[in-house]
């Protein structure tokens, strides 16, 4: 069964790295995963967008196709990518108005502001981000993230980006509650 | 899984040309192709090879014919705009017989066009793309480990029968990460150009006249001769005579064609009793795997032949799978350039189908899926 991601927000907030992890966590519980991305020419503040397809079979087709998740982190990318969501869930973050024009299931969570008031970071906005897709999704274990996150960031920000993991992981438990 | 890591297609080729023995580098940068110069300027140091950053395209293929000559194995990569400056230089390399490898990681063309969005529109340019009949062979990969496996193969080809040899990607293939287990160094076969064993009576471009490769003396060896893109006899001088021009052009187109039932090679999928039978390339090739597979799933007889060369062309697996067709759809990120091969091939005996898209964006499976089940149109 294929699990479809869908992050899109602006060029900078480092969702393409996040949507790295994603997959190489997948990887290290011997799934297939597959991270493909679009973005325009602009390396920050551009639209940009990361997909990841998790799967425990190969993957022929890279992109996703009716995401189940799909993570909005600015108003542009809600309005664009929450249009065409189908089955699956929006995590938009709590900044950004909700349009209800958009029907598919929602749930706004505060990424952007944990990151910069609760951890004082607005760069580990993407790491918060992580940590609340892979919390909802369950597609991979918390810990496998953990070990994914440290493959990946550099050295000396390991315990700001486990702290960024972690409170997202708590995000997602309180979001899963609600 | 063992070594089980996600790797880039831009990563995986650079990796398969270390493989395969890079030691020299030379380009400029340009979207979507960056991270392999990115790569090479960091790995190549480490094994004594060099990496430089040129001034523009024709520079650097220039470049890499030069250090090729000297002996070192040496490639460059670009995009659209850069392979179309690089064409003059293919023609030197292929009547020079320097063995080079390009990789071409395809965007939206003509022009400058879109530097970050998909499009295949570079399949009849890697093919013709210098002007008069010239050698060269195009590999497509259509994952991200074929990126590193065609890649070893384009450095083999190139010094087996010293030709230009273009690895030819696209956005979407060179930037998607997958999941990939790269074979040990050990089971990596590589290939080195023949070389002359002493340099009396040494004729650089002496060979069987139906396409034989000529042995190749590394400048600064202690070997003398001279290397020209004009035509030439076999001392390697520039010749006025038609007819010895015209041996050595023929030779040269022969190498390659009789090349291609040893180099060929293609994958197929559900083509044993396929009545629709889709032919695609790259990361449409990916889509069109799973388009295949869905309307297996709803009954219909589906198949995919998908070639790995496309220059030359696995000609007689395609005819022979295709002469059982009743139908054949080609879908590339193009308005038609494949197709026109496939056609060629099938010649009226089961209509061919183009299936063009030019959005930027890859084939959807059900757009691929709806062609299947369409029917004849």
């Amino acid at each position: 069964m294929r699990t479809e991601f869908r992050l899109s927000g602006s060029g900078g907030q480092g969702l393409l790295l996040a949507g790295i992890v994603l997959a190489e966590a997948a990887i290290l519980e011997d799934k297939f995963a597959v991270q493909t991305q679009s973005y325009g020419p602009e390396a920050r503040g551009g639209s940009s967008k990361a997909e990841v397809v998790v799967s425990e079979e190969d993957i022929d087709y890279p992109k996703a196709t009716d995401p189940d998740y799909l993570l909005a982190l600015t108003a542009d990318s809600y309005r664009t990518y929450g249009k065409l969501q189908g089955k699956g869930l929006i995590i938009v973050d709590s900044s950004v108005q909700l349009d209800p024009e958009i029907k598919a299931r929602t749930t706004a969570v505060p990424i952007l502001e944990t990151a910069s008031v609760g951890l004082g970071r607005k760069v580990v906005a993407n790491i918060v981000a992580l940590g609340v897709l892979g919390g909802i999704s369950g597609v991979v274990k918390a810990e496998t993230l953990e070990a994914a996150v440290l493959n990946r960031v550099p050295k000396g920000t390991e315990e700001l980006n486990i702290k960024a993991l972690r409170a997202g992981l708590e995000l997602a438990a309180k979001a899963k509650k609600a | 899984m063992p070594n089980a890591k996600l790797m880039q297609g831009n990563e995986a080729c650079t990796l398969g040309a270390l493989a395969a023995g890079l030691k020299f580098y030379a380009g400029y940068p340009i979207t979507p192709s960056t991270e392999i110069a990115e790569m090479c300027a960091e790995e190549l140091p480490k094994i004594g090879g060099k990496f430089i950053q040129m001034e523009d395209e024709i520079g650097s293929i220039a470049a890499i014919i030069g250090a090729s000559l000297t002996g070192r194995k040496s490639m460059t990569a670009t995009s659209g705009p850069g392979f179309s400056l690089m064409q003059e230089l293919v023609g030197y390399s292929s009547i020079t017989e320097v063995p080079i490898v390009i990789i071409n990681v395809q965007r939206v063309g003509p022009s400058t066009g879109m530097p970050t969005s998909l499009a295949q529109g570079d399949v009849m340019q890697a093919r013709w793309g210098t002007h008069g009949d010239h050698p060269v062979v195009v590999l497509a990969p259509g994952n991200v480990k074929e990126c590193f496996e065609l890649t070893v193969k384009a450095f083999n080809i190139a010094e087996e029968y010293r030709v230009p040899v273009i690895v030819l990607t696209d956005e979407v293939i060179g930037h998607m990460r997958e999941k990939v287990v790269l074979p040990d160094q050990r089971q990596i076969v590589v290939s080195n150009r023949a070389a002359p064993s002493t340099p009396a009576g040494y004729l650089p471009y002496k060979a069987d006249q139906d396409g034989g490769v000529p042995l190749m003396a590394p400048f600064g060896a202690g070997y003398r001769w001279h290397v020209t893109g004009l035509s030439h006899d076999e001392t390697g001088f520039p010749t006025n005579k038609g007819e010895v021009a015209g041996n050595l052009i023929t030779r040269l187109m022969r190498k390659v064609e009789k090349a291609e039932p040893i180099i060929r090679d293609y994958a197929t999928e559900a083509t044993d009793d396929c009545d629709v039978l889709v032919v695609a390339f790259g990361s449409s090739a990916m889509s069109a795997t799973s388009a295949v597979r869905q309307a297996r799933a709803k009954g219909v007889k589906a198949g995919l032949f998908r070639p790995k060369t496309i220059w030359p062309f696995p000609e007689e697996p395609l005819k022979e799978i295709a002469s059982r067709a009743k139908r054949v759809i080609v879908p590339e990120m193009n308005l038609g350039q494949l197709v026109l091969e496939i056609e060629r091939l099938v010649a009226g005996k089961a209509p061919v189908e183009r299936l063009g898209k030019v959005n930027c964006e890859l084939f959807r499976p059900e757009e691929i899926l709806a062609a299947i089940m369409g029917g004849s149109k």
